[in-house]
């Protein structure tokens, strides 16, 4: 077997076990599912734009706060379990050990995410016209979420809680930032000017497109700022575990 | 190439098997503070090898150096001939780590534990089914296979723990102070698997411990490290005699209130331990000082209820390479 076959695998083994794990943990859930639908509820009320308009920014959403709760909370979790050490001493390397953290918060994001939109089709005038843009959004945006997810739970910590914190510091701003609710074409200036650095801001305008509305971007533009963004936070991801691997212990 | 089994412990090498452990020169310093410094020594395929130290000494720094999670600050390590630094992955392909306080998962059931290491090391399914199947049975744990790790006990979790290294059925075993804290039965049932896989598979075992018994009771070899240097290497037996010193002789009285000195001259220059109606002495001779202390314990109408010459233990080869002893030492002086 290649090492990267071999690496590949390990990859989805910690995968499996991450979502075993993790995806029924309270962080996970009321940072990942709570958090959004109280978010939404909040944003929604008192306003009179019809629910189909809101669909994409609510998917948009649900998959940011979904894919990337799984992330912040494996490592920290894993050094205060006293499990870290040897998960790091298996035969998976570090890149295969995030890799496989990343999948978990994808597949958390995706599967999440389908309930929003199942009722954004079924229960409103919504619809999805154009389906190409939105498995490409919901894929790679929860891909590249899942990977800041893990960026973030890089610095030495035993405690989840603390990395949690952090998440949700950069988290809660990229919301007002990305166009979820508002387009970004309809954004103030320095909304527009802040908008390109926000992974979600490509991801919502995949889905927008994907529900047939204006994008801002062209679906080119969107996918490889997405793929940039998810190799960017694997790149600094794995230094930065690498650098606080043997610490916190 | 493989050692020959453990049957009597502390046996050297009779054959020079290929290393399956090199540590060259490692050292790690963490800020000012050198924790290992330049540790050198060869580990041969088949060898039990005891790392023993006290605390802080760097036992566990060594160990994560040697498994790849700590990064040398200088140095090298070879596991199975792998660089670990360069080929980290390849060379845990070759081994099993049993952590110091490590857990296992505790949402996972104890079967999932292990199903979990032996997919990591790509055990294919039947095999890795076969295997855990064995093991549990071996460890006892096959009737708590569908528990969660959060049910089980210290000397559970100990037990499982020590599945998790083996499944993968490692040429090399890492373990860090496997039976610390643990109750009598698991810590020997621990012991006995270490050297039957030793013994039957030729398994290498790396292990760090504070208990001078399993030491010498498992280990072909020792090192001792102290304040992160190598302060010897080499088999029980032979760490014994280079400390004739603390040979002893231990004598009991149905009755005695006395002093040592009284019974023999030498005792009044020498370490003397009191014990409850007799002492033991610390003595190069053992013998000669155990006559003279009969025939003037007899002459003075002591009864003897129990005499015997001991040679050192481990402990006290530990304790006087170390630098508790040279404390101890100085304590005593200044005394």
């Amino acid at each position: 077997m290649s090492e990267f076959l071999w690496q590949a695998r390990a990859a989805l083994v910690v995968a499996k076990k991450n979502a075993m794990v993790y995806y029924l943990k309270p962080p996970v859930f009321t940072f990942g599912i709570i958090f959004p639908f109280f978010f939404y509820l909040a944003f929604a009320a008192g306003r009179n734009a019809p629910p189909e308009t809101m669909a994409p920014g609510i998917v948009a959403m649900a998959l940011f706060f979904t894919a990337s709760a799984v992330g912040p909370l494996v490592t920290p979790w894993e050094r205060q379990a006293k499990t870290y050490e040897r998960l790091i001493t298996s035969p998976a390397s570090l890149i295969a050990i995030l890799s496989g953290d990343v999948l978990a918060g994808t597949g958390f994001g995706v599967l999440l995410a389908l309930l929003p939109l199942a009722i954004a089709t079924l229960a409103t005038p919504a619809s999805v016209v154009a389906f190409l843009p939105l498995v490409l959004g919901i894929v790679l945006g929860s891909l590249s979420f899942a990977a800041l997810g893990v960026l973030l739970a890089a610095p030495a910590t035993q405690g989840p809680s603390q990395v949690m914190m952090l998440s949700n510091l950069v988290r809660l701003p990229l919301i007002f930032v990305s166009g979820v609710f508002i387009p970004v074409s309809q954004m103030p200036a320095w909304g527009r000017w802040l908008a390109p650095f926000s992974p979600l801001s490509y991801c919502a305008d995949l889905i927008r497109s994907g529900f047939g509305e204006t994008h801002y971007w062209s679906t080119l533009t969107d996918m490889t700022a997405l793929c940039a963004f998810i190799i960017g936070f694997m790149f600094l991801a794995a230094r930065w575990h690498k650098r606080t691997r043997d610490r916190a212990i | 190439m493989h050692l020959a089994p453990l049957a009597c412990h502390g046996e050297p090498a009779l054959s020079l098997p290929p290393s399956a452990i090199i540590a060259g020169a490692l050292t790690r310093a963490f800020g000012e503070r050198l924790a290992v410094n330049a540790v050198s020594f060869e580990v041969a395929a088949g060898e039990v090898f005891g790392f023993l130290g006290p605390n802080g000494a760097g036992k566990s720094t060594t160990a994560r150096m040697l498994t790849g999670f700590i990064t040398p600050t200088s140095g090298r390590a070879l596991v199975a001939g792998i660089d670990m630094a360069q080929h980290p992955s390849e060379a845990r392909r070759h081994i099993g780590v049993v952590p110091e306080e490590a857990n296992v998962y505790a949402d996972l059931s104890v079967w999932a534990n292990v199903m979990l290491m032996a997919e990591l090391h790509a055990v294919p399914k039947a095999t890795r089914i076969e295997r855990a199947t064995r093991l549990l049975e071996r460890f006892d744990l096959a009737g708590r296979a569908t528990q969660k790790g959060a049910q089980l006990s210290k000397g559970l979790r100990q037990r499982l723990m020590l599945c998790m290294a083996l499944v993968s059925e490692p040429q090399i075993l890492f373990l860090d102070e496997p039976t610390s804290g643990l109750d009598v039965a698991s810590a020997r049932l621990i012991r006995d698997i270490v050297s039957e896989q030793n013994r039957t598979r030729g398994m290498t075992v790396f292990l760090t411990t504070h208990n001078m018994d399993e030491a010498d009771q498992l280990c072909h070899r020792v090192a001792i490290i102290d304040k992160g240097r190598l302060a010897a290497i080499d088999t029980p037996d032979a760490l014994r005699a280079r400390v004739n010193s603390r040979r002893s002789v231990e004598v009991r009285f149905a009755q005695f209130s006395g002093r040592p000195g009284d019974l023999a001259s030498e005792l009044d220059h020498t370490e003397v331990t009191l014990l409850p109606n007799g002492f033991r002495a610390y003595t190069p001779q053992p013998g000669a000082l155990a006559q003279e202390i009969a025939v003037h314990g007899a002459a003075m109408g002591l009864c003897i209820e129990s005499m015997a010459t001991l040679v050192p233990t481990l402990e006290d080869v530990f304790l006087s390479i170390t630098s508790h002893a040279a404390a101890k030492a100085g304590a005593k002086e200044v005394a």
